[in-house]
C-alpha cells in the first residue's frame, strides 16, 4: 500500500470528554499513520484508557471528531459501523476472554460471527493464530479460568488478531506480567507488527515496554496530548510530567 | 482497497488481483469460492498482482491447492512468506473435545451421584460450622455480627413485605372466589372460612413466602457471595482474621430464619384479608362473622405449624444459598450456573420438606 496516499489510520481532532463535572480530556489531537506504533503515556488517572475507549467507540466524546481509516467513527448505518469495527482489534487490560468459551472458541468467535467462514477453515486459522502467539494447539481446549496471566494476554492477542485487523489497540499489554514474560510479550507484539504490517496504538506506563516498542510516544498530560514525537525527542522536552516520568533514565543518558 | 478477483488469462495462468484479506474477501466469498473451485486442476498460478494477502486469504488458497505448493507459481517473496507461515500450521488438527460415549454417560451418571453426596456433605459441614460459630458467639458475645444481622433483616425481611403482601392478597382473593363458587353449588358457603383459614395459615402462606424469598433473597445471597469471591473480597476478609462464616454466612442464615416466620404471618394475614374481601363481595359474608368464625374452626396449632415451617424454610433457603455462593469459581459461567442451582435447589428442598411436614403432622391441628 502506498503510504503517502493512504489516510491516517487514526485521527483525533479536539476530542473532549467529560464525566459530570470532571473534565477528563480537553481537546485531544493525535494522528496515527499506517505501519506505525504509537504509545500513549500519562500519569494514573490522566485519561489514557478513556481516550482508548473513545477511539474504539465505547465512549462517545462530548466534542471533537474521531476518524478511523479516514472515515468518521460514527458515520454510516449499523452495518457500516460494524464493518469499521471489524478493521481493528483490541487487547483489553484483563484480556476480557469470554469465560464460557474455551480458548479455541474464543479465537474462533469473531470469525464465526462473520458468518461466511467454514468450520474447517476456522480450525486452520485458529491453529495458525495460536502458533502466532506462541501457544500449542493443545491449549485450544483450555478454559480461560485455567490460564495463567501471560497466557490470557496471548489468547486475547490471538483473538484480537483473528479478524486480520489493520489496527491493533493494546491497553496496558504488559501489566500483571513479570519482567521476563513482559519482555517476551513485547517481542511478540513487535514481531507480529512487522510481520503483518499493522498499526499499533498502546497504552502503557512501563518505560521498558516503551523503549523497546514505541516508534512515537504521545504524552497525555494536562488533559491533552502535549507531544507526539520519538522517545529520544520526548526525553529532551521540558515538562514537569515528562521529567518525572522519564526522570531516572533521562539522568542516565 | 481493490476488490479481490481471479481470472484465467490467455496463457492459461490463474491470475489473482486485488486485496485478498478477510475484510474484502468476506463480502464476495461465495463467488470467490465458486471461481476457485472452477480453476482446472494443475493450472499455473500467478499472484504477483495481489496487493495484500493476509492469513485468511493464504489459508483459502492453501486449502484450494490441497495443502501443497502448485507446480507453477509466480509470487513475490513477501507473499510467499505469508503463505509459508500459514502452510506450516495448516492441516494440523486441533484437538477435539472428547466424544460423548455410553461409557461417558455412565461416568456422568456416577459423577452426578457423587456430586450430590458432595453437596450433602458440604451442606452438613456448613451447618456444623454455623453451630460451632453460634457456640463460640455464646461464649464471646462481643463478636456478634449485629450490624450485619440487622442489615440482613432489613434486606430480606422489611424490603420483601410489599411484594409478599401483593402476592398474598391476590392469591387470597382468587382462592376465596374460586372456592366460594364451588361451595355455593353445594349450599355450604359457611365452610369458606374453614377452607381459607386452614389452607392459608397451615400450607399456602409458608410455601408461598418460601418460594418468593428463595427467588428474591436466595439468589441475591448466592450472587453476592459469588461476586465477593470473584473480586477476592472473601480472601481479604480471611487475611484480616475475620471468619467468613461468622461475618457473611451466619448473619444471612440467622436473619432469614428469624424473619421468615414474621413474613409468613404478614403474608397469611394479608391473604386472609383478600379472602375476606372476596367472600364479602361474592357471598355477602360479613367481616364480623368471618373474624368470629376463624378462631373457632382453625385450631391454634395450625398457626404454630405455619410459623415453624416458615423458620425451617428460611433456614434451608439461606443455607442452600450460602452453600452455592461459596462454591462459585471466578468466571461468569460458574456464577450463572450456581445461582440457578441455588434457587432451584432451595425451592425443591422447601417443597420436599413441606411434604414431610404434611406427613409427620397429619394428626395435629386438623379438626374432626
Amino acid at each position: 500500500m502506498v503510504k503517502g496516499l493512504a489516510p491516517p489510520v487514526v485521527e483525533l481532532r479536539g476530542v473532549v470528554c467529560q464525566f459530570g463535572d470532571n473534565l477528563v480530556l480537553d481537546g485531544v489531537d493525535l494522528t496515527v499513520w499506517a505501519d506505525e506504533i504509537v504509545a500513549l503515556v500519562g500519569g494514573s488517572g490522566s485519561g489514557k484508557t478513556t481516550l482508548l475507549r473513545h477511539i474504539i467507540g465505547l465512549n462517545r466524546s462530548a466534542a471533537g471528531e474521531i476518524f478511523l481509516f479516514g472515515e468518521p467513527l460514527w458515520a454510516g448505518n449499523y452495518l457500516d459501523q460494524q464493518n469499521r469495527r471489524r478493521r481493528f482489534g483490541v487487547l483489553f487490560q484483563q484480556g476480557a476472554l469470554f469465560s464460557a468459551f474455551n480458548v479455541g472458541d474464543n479465537i474462533a468467535f469473531p470469525l464465526r460471527e462473520l458468518g461466511v467462514v467454514r468450520e474447517n477453515e476456522i480450525r486452520d486459522l485458529v491453529a495458525y493464530k495460536l502458533a502466532m502467539v506462541e501457544l500449542e494447539p493443545e491449549h485450544a481446549l483450555l478454559m480461560p479460568a485455567e490460564l495463567s496471566g501471560g497466557m490470557v494476554k496471548r489468547v486475547a492477542l490471538a483473538r484480537a488478531l483473528a479478524m486480520e485487523p489493520e489496527l491493533l489497540l493494546l491497553d496496558e499489554p504488559t501489566s500483571g506480567l513479570d519482567p521476563d514474560r513482559s519482555a517476551a510479550f513485547v517481542r511478540l507484539i513487535r514481531r507480529l507488527q512487522r510481520q503483518l504490517g499493522i498499526s499499533v496504538v498502546l497504552v502503557t506506563h512501563d518505560v521498558a515496554t516503551l523503549s523497546s516498542l514505541a516508534g512515537r510516544v504521545a504524552v497525555l498530560a494536562d488533559r491533552r496530548i502535549i507531544s507526539a514525537v520519538s522517545l529520544e525527542e520526548t526525553r529532551q522536552l521540558r515538562h514537569p510530567f515528562i521529567e518525572r516520568f522519564f526522570g531516572p533514565s533521562a539522568a542516565m543518558d | 482497497m481493490a476488490r479481490p478477483s481471479l481470472e484465467i488469462d490467455a496463457r492459461g495462468y490463474c491470475r489473482l488481483t486485488g486485496t485478498w484479506t478477510l475484510g474484502e474477501l468476506a463480502r464476495h466469498l461465495a463467488q470467490i469460492r465458486l471461481q476457485l473451485q472452477a480453476v482446472p486442476a494443475g493450472s499455473p498460478w500467478r499472484l504477483q498482482e495481489v496487493e495484500r494477502l493476509d492469513s485468511f486469504g493464504a489459508m483459502l488458497l492453501w486449502q484450494r491447492w490441497g495443502r501443497r505448493w502448485p507446480r507453477e507459481l509466480e509470487i513475490s517473496e513477501e507473499l510467499r512468506g505469508v503463505l509459508t507461515a500459514v502452510a506450516a500450521h495448516s492441516g494440523k488438527p486441533l484437538p477435539r473435545p472428547p466424544l460423548f460415549t455410553p461409557l461417558a454417560a455412565l461416568v456422568l451418571l456416577g459423577s452426578l451421584l457423587f456430586s450430590f453426596l458432595h453437596h450433602a456433605r458440604d451442606l452438613v459441614t456448613l451447618l456444623g460450622q454455623l453451630t460451632l460459630d453460634l457456640l463460640f458467639l455464646l461464649r464471646h458475645p462481643r463478636q456478634w455480627p449485629l450490624k450485619e444481622l440487622s442489615a440482613n433483616v432489613h434486606k430480606v425481611g422489611v424490603k420483601a413485605m410489599p411484594v409478599a403482601a401483593l402476592v398474598g392478597f391476590l392469591i387470597g382473593v382468587v382462592l376465596s372466589y374460586l372456592s366460594a363458587m364451588q361451595l355455593e353449588a353445594f349450599g355450604v358457603e359457611a365452610y369458606l372460612v374453614d377452607i381459607l383459614g386452614l389452607g392459608i395459615i397451615r400450607e399456602l402462606g409458608p410455601v408461598l413466602v418460601a418460594i418468593l424469598v428463595a427467588g428474591r433473597s436466595g439468589s441475591a445471597m448466592t450472587a453476592q457471595l459469588g461476586v465477593m469471591r470473584v473480586t477476592e473480597e472473601i480472601d481479604a476478609l480471611a487475611t484480616m482474621g475475620i471468619s467468613r462464616t461468622i461475618r457473611l454466612v451466619l448473619p444471612k442464615v440467622l436473619a432469614l430464619t428469624l424473619v421468615m416466620p414474621l413474613l409468613v404471618l404478614w403474608t397469611s394475614a394479608v391473604a386472609l384479608l383478600g379472602g375476606m374481601l372476596s367472600a364479602k363481595v361474592q357471598l355477602g359474608t360479613s367481616f364480623a362473622f368471618f373474624l368470629e368464625k376463624l378462631p373457632q374452626v382453625v385450631p391454634m396449632a395450625n398457626l404454630y405449624i405455619g410459623l415453624g415451617k416458615g423458620a425451617v424454610f428460611g433456614l434451608l433457603i439461606a443455607l442452600v444459598a450460602c452453600h452455592f455462593g461459596l462454591r462459585i469459581r471466578p468466571n461468569t459461567e460458574s456464577l450463572a450456573s450456581n445461582t440457578t442451582a441455588s434457587v432451584v435447589t432451595a425451592i425443591t428442598t422447601v417443597i420436599l420438606v413441606d411434604a414431610m411436614f404434611a406427613v409427620a403432622l397429619r394428626n395435629v391441628g386438623v379438626p374432626l
